[in-house]
Order: C-alpha cells, then structure tokens, then sequence
C-alpha cells in the first residue's frame, strides 16, 4: 500500500494552501487557498484510513470536513461580497478598520 | 408547716435552636426555650401589648411621631419576647439590651423638651449600670458550666443544673448571683438604682404601662426567676436568716412605699408603687417563694396597666394632659365614672383587697416569707402592704374625690382639646380606652384564681413551675386563715389611716408644717432620700471635677510625654525610611519595572503591524517550530 506518496502530496497541498494564505492579496484567492489546505488534511486523513484496512473513520471524518468547508466558504464568500460591496475592495491590506 | 413537694413526672422544656456562629470550635448558639415561665411571660407580654396598642390609637391620635411610637412599641414588645423565649443567657443578654433601648426610645418620644430627653439619658445609663452586672454574669455562667462538666456553656438548662450539682465551687457561685442581682437592681428598678423608674413617667403613660407591668422592669424579676438555682445555691437561699436579695426587695418595698406618698404626680405615685411591688417580688424570689414571686408579677402585671392606662385615661379627657393631682384634678368621678371604677378595682386588686388577685398572690409571698425562715420579711411585707393600703386611697381621692381643680370649664372653652372633642371640661374618655381598662379590671380581679390555696387551687404552681434543673426543696406554704386574717387586717388598717385623714379630717392635717420632726420626714422624702444628689453631684459632680482634673493632668503630662517622645522617635524613623528604603529601594524596583516593561513593550509593538497575513505567518512559523521541537524531541 502507497501511504508515503499520499503524505508527500497532502504536504504539498497543505504547504502551497499555507503559502497561498500568506502571500495573495485577494480575499477569493485566500480563501481558495484554504479550501486546499483543507483539502490536504482531507487526503492524509482517507490515506490513513485506507491504510487501516477496515477503519472508515477517516472517510466519515473526511466527507464532514467537506461539508463543513462547503459551509464555511458559502459563509466566507457572503462575507468578501459585503466586504467589496462597502469599501469597492477585496483587497485584505484594505481591510484593516480595526487597527489601532 | 412544711409539705412535701408532690411533683408530676418530669416535663422537659421545648428546645429549638440553631447555631449563631462559631469561634474556635465553640458553638455560641441561638434558639428558644419554652417551658411553663417563658409561655407565662408570654402571655402576659403579648396580652398586656395588645391592649397598650390599641389603647395607644386613641390615646396618641395626632401625635408628631405616631409611626415611630408603634414602632418602637412593637420593637419593644418583639425584643421582651426574645429575652422571655432566650435558651441561652447570651441571647438573654441580647434581648435585655434591646429591652433598654426600646424603653429610652419611648420614654424620650417627646425629646422636643428637654427633660423627657433628660429622663431617657438616666434611665438608660441607671440601667446600664446594673448591665455591668448581666453581662459580668453571663461570662460567669458560662465558667459556672465548666466547672460541673468541662465544657463551657451558656445554655439556661446547662447553667441551672451545673449550679444544682453541687460541682461548682459556692464562692462561684455566689459572685455569679451577686453580679445577676446587680442586674435585676438596675433593670427591676430596686434600691439603690431605681431613680430612673420615676423619671421615666416622662414618656407616654400608654408606654409607662408597658414598661411596668410586661416588659422593661419585669425582665430582672424574670432574670431572677429563670436562673433561679443560681441565686438558690449562691445566695444559699434554702438557708434563712437573711441574704442580699430579701435584704434588697424587702429595703425596696418600704422605701417605693414611703415616697409614693409625697408625689403630687398621679404616675409617680404609681411609678414608686411599682418600685415597692417590685420589691414584692424580688423578695419573695430572696426568701425561696419562687412560684408566690412570678405569680405576683403575672397578677401585678394586669392590675398596674390597668391603673398606669387608668391614669393616663384621666389625663387624656379629665385634666387636659395634666398628671398633678393637686392641681388639675380632684372630684373627677362623677365625670369620668367608667375609668373611676376600673381604677377603683385595679387599686383594690393593688392593695391586697380580699378575693382580688393581689390579695392570693402578696399573701403567698408573706406565707413562704413566714414558713421558711425568713420572718423578718413577713412583717416587711405586712409594713408594705398598710403603706401600699393608705397611699393608693390618697391617690384615689386626690383624683377622683373633693372638688375639681381642674379650672372651671368656661375657662377652658378655647382649649384645643376641648374643641376637638365638641365639648369642654372633664368627661370620660372613648371606648378605645376604656375598652382596653375593663378587659384589665376583669384580669384583676379574676387573675388571683389562678393560684387560691384557700380554694385548694395551684393551677399556677401546675402550670409554671420547671420540674427539671429546679430546686428540690421549695416550700409550697398551706392555706392558713390567721395569715390571710392579718393580712386583711393590715390593709383595712391603711384604708382606715388614709380614710380617717382625707375624708373626715379626724388627723390632724398638715403635720408637716407644725412639727418640725415631721417636716423633717417629708423634706427627706420629697428629696427622694437625696440619692438623685448623691449620683448626680457627689458620683457625676466628683467624676466631672476632681478626677476628670486629674485625668487631664495626667493626660497632658504623662500620656502626652510618652505620646510625643514616641512621635518624635516615629518620625525620625519615618524620615529614615523615606529616605533610604522608599525612595532608594522600593521606588528603585518599581522604576526598573516600568521602564523594562515600556522598553519590552516597545520591542515587541513592532510585531503589531494590523496585517492579517503578517499575523497568520507567524501563526505558521510558530506551529512550524514547535512541530520541529515535537520531532527533535522524539
């Protein structure tokens, strides 16, 4: 069973997400950004479970992260459009009402 | 003839308690005892202050302060009824002080004028004086328990039966009896302290009522008769001859009775005759005749409210708010008919009158006094009761007999009084207080039924007397009709006296003024055998003068000597400390903290950029590091 190649790549994944998140500007690409960090978790968590033969957690645990990233980008999204909506922005350095 | 004490099966007190708090794994508690005397008291302090209450809405009507009367009233009533239900003597204590704010409250009601303010400041610190007494007493009862069990306690059962073991030393216990009796001096209004029961006519007469006959004196006589073994074994009671607490009631029932026939004041008139009934009981509980005691006071209790409301019912309608019965009173009984009956019983039930309820319970006192060995004090007794006898018919026809004195009633037809009423000159008074004088008459004359030997009834004595931690040998003294004779003789004897000399003018009158032995007498009397000279310029005038010179002296040279060298020392070690410790050390570290807070605080400021990416970096780099230490550490 291949589980070294599953890590490396959800590394990859997990790794560009979190450069992503640091370095882009605009909020969608954050955001997108995140989706495949979270994306990454998702593969190590279905590669371990493969790897446990029989064990499904991490597939249940898997298809609740989908869910809930679904959810969390309908949400996340609503929020860049007010955003864009009120300063005609959705740069993040734009957004920033709340330092001192 | 000495009867053996037939006792039922012993019945134990209801006791409800709690524990107030705690000090050093000693439980000070809280809580009530109900045996016979405490529900006896009860009655009699809540059937007394009900009928003061609603005597009080007619005769208070108007009044500055009405709401604060009844307040204090009530506050009144509620803390007599704390001290009567208290089952330990600290809780008694509690109730006892309340007892003597309530009484200067009430008495001072009218502080406009300064002698009713005057009349509440002595009769609280009269009182206080014998507080000494309580509260040195209280700490001793509780080392009295210790002595007979080991363990402290203030609990009333406790203390009465560690007095009864015969475990406590009798020196103990005599100081212990000593210092409660100083308290029933102070509070029971006896010689040498009762100065203050007279002055405290100043308050409102509703009030003098309550304060004689259910709550404020009576709670030392009540002191006396709930620690009874105390004073039983210390004062060794059971013994005869003589002991402090016969020797005080018996001094205080002739000397009351001797200056209430110099008082023009109808209250002070009975205002002494409380002190000289007082010393009735007070006697009586000296000389072993517990039950004859608190059945005086219980019978005693109903006929001074009704002659206290009686008087004050006379000053409200016949003499417009005078109390002088030289002055403004005289022949009021054909104006006033209904409160000159009740007054006629409550002076008859006073006086020992046969089949009225002084009559049963003053004659067990002089019954016990005379079995036991105690006859002195009958013949005390029998003194008190012709002077008691002739004073009360004084009082009676200076108030209700001869001419009105009152003024003529045209003169006062502008009188604010009689306008209110519609009418003028003396008339009786409203329902709202006669109501209250004739449930009183009838608990005169029909209280003494309660305790009849010569009927063979002692429901009293059933009822009220403790059948645990009491003395064994009390003497419930037979029915004897020569004694009931004497007694009776003794009273028409100063009927007799007072009649012969009011009402025929077979004496020769005004005595005083032609010999000068006699003048000499009345002078004395007049001045209250000087004790108010004594205690106001010999103990107050010498404390103010003299010793308070000599306070200030000492004060200025010793105390201030000491005071500044210490203050001077003081300051050169406060310079010093400024100096070196505060400024140098302590202001030292505090500076060094701020400025190395400001100057960290101003390093890491630099980190707070406000952008979010620059924060989620190093989120990143953090979470990066210590995954990096988890993986070097394993």
């Amino acid at each position: 069973m291949l589980l070294n190649q599953f890590l490396l790549l959800g590394a990859f994944l997990f790794c560009a997400g979190v450069y992503g998140v640091i370095t882009r500007r605009n909020a969608v690409l954050v955001l997108m950004s995140v989706e495949l960090m979270l994306a990454a978790v998702n593969i190590n968590l279905v590669a371990f479970s493969a790897y446990r033969a029989g064990d499904v957690v991490g597939q249940v645990f898997a298809l609740f992260v989908l869910t809930i990233a679904a959810a969390e980008v309908g949400v996340g999204l609503a929020i860049v459009l007010l955003i864009y909506r009120n300063i005609r922005s959705s740069d993040l350095d734009d957004v920033d009402v709340l330092k001192g | 003839m000495r009867l053996p004490t037939r006792r039922s099966p012993a019945v134990q007190p209801v006791l409800h308690g709690a524990t107030w708090w705690t000090n050093g794994g000693f439980d000070l508690r809280v809580g009530v005892q109900i045996d016979g005397l405490a529900v006896m008291m009860m009655f009699v302090v809540t059937t007394i202050s009900l009928l003061v209450h609603v005597y009080s809405t007619e005769y208070m009507r108007d009044d500055r302060r009405y709401t604060h009367y009844f307040a204090a009233l009530n506050l009144f009533t509620a803390s007599m009824l704390l001290l009567v239900v208290a089952d330990n003597t600290l809780q008694l204590l509690v109730g006892w002080e309340l007892v003597g704010l309530c009484s200067f409250l009430l008495i001072g009601h009218w502080w406009e004028e300064k002698p009713n303010g005057d009349a509440a400041l002595k009769a609280f610190f009269t009182t206080r004086t014998g507080d000494i007494g309580l509260l040195t007493g209280v700490i001793m009862t509780f080392f009295v328990v210790e002595r007979a069990t080991g363990q402290g306690s203030f609990d009333i059962m406790a203390v009465n039966e560690a007095a009864l073991s015969g475990k406590v030393g009798h020196t103990l216990l005599m100081m212990t009896a000593l210092a409660l009796l100083l308290a029933i001096i102070g509070k029971s209004g006896q010689f040498p302290l009762h100065t203050w029961l007279p002055d405290a006519m100043a308050g409102p007469t509703p009030v003098s009522a309550l304060i004689h006959a259910a709550t404020m004196v009576v709670a030392g006589v009540y002191l006396g008769a709930r620690l009874y073994p105390v004073f039983y074994e210390g004062l060794n009671i059971g013994g005869g001859g003589i002991n402090a607490m016969a020797a005080i009631g018996g001094t205080t029932v002739i000397i009351g009775a001797a200056l209430a026939f110099v008082q023009d004041d109808i209250k002070k008139v009975l205002a002494y005759s409380t002190i000289s009934q007082l010393g009735y009981m007070v006697m009586g509980l000296g000389v072993g005749a517990w039950t004859a005691a608190t059945f005086h006071l219980f019978t005693h209790a109903f006929f001074k409210a009704n002659l206290f409301l009686g008087s004050g019912s006379v000053a409200h309608s016949g003499s417009h708010h005078s109390f002088d019965m030289k002055k403004s009173m005289g022949g009021l009984k054909k104006y006033m008919p209904q409160t000159y009956w009740t007054f006629v019983i409550g002076t008859l039930a006073l006086t020992g009158f046969p089949m009225l309820a002084g009559f049963f319970s003053k004659d067990e006192i002089l019954a016990t006094a005379g079995e036991s060995d105690y006859q002195f004090f009958k013949y005390v007794g029998l003194a008190g009761a012709v002077m008691t006898a002739a004073y009360m018919v004084r009082c009676i026809y200076l108030t209700f007999f001869g001419e009105y004195r009152g003024g003529q009633p045209d003169v006062h037809g502008d009188d604010a009084h009689a306008v209110e009423h519609g009418h003028d000159g003396p008339h009786e008074s409203p329902r709202l207080i006669t109501g209250p004088l004739w449930v009183l008459s009838g608990f005169s004359i029909l209280a003494g039924y309660l305790n009849a030997p010569a009927f063979g009834i002692e429901k009293f004595k059933e009822w009220f007397e403790p059948r645990v931690a009491f003395p064994e040998t009390l003497i419930h003294p037979e029915f004897k009709m020569a004694d009931a004779a004497t007694a009776v003789v003794v009273v028409l004897i100063g009927y007799a006296l007072a009649y012969a000399y009011y009402w025929p003018k077979v004496l020769p009158q005004n005595l005083s003024e032609r010999n000068g032995l006699a003048r000499a007498g009345k002078t004395f009397l007049v001045n209250k055998y000087y004790l108010d000279h004594l205690y106001t310029n010999v103990v107050v005038g010498g404390i103010k003068g003299p010793v308070a010179r000599a306070a200030y002296w000492v004060n200025q040279n010793v105390i201030d000597g000491v005071l500044n060298g210490v203050g001077r020392g003081a300051r050169v070690a406060g310079k010093f400390t400024y100096a070196v410790i505060d400024q140098k050390g302590v202001d030292g570290a505090i500076n060094g903290i701020a400025v190395g807070t400001g100057e960290i605080g101003d390093a890491t400021r630099k980190l707070q950029t406000g952008r979010l990416q620059f924060y989620a970096l190093m989120l990143f780099i953090c979470v990066g590091l210590f995954g990096l230490a988890l993986w070097l550490g394993h």
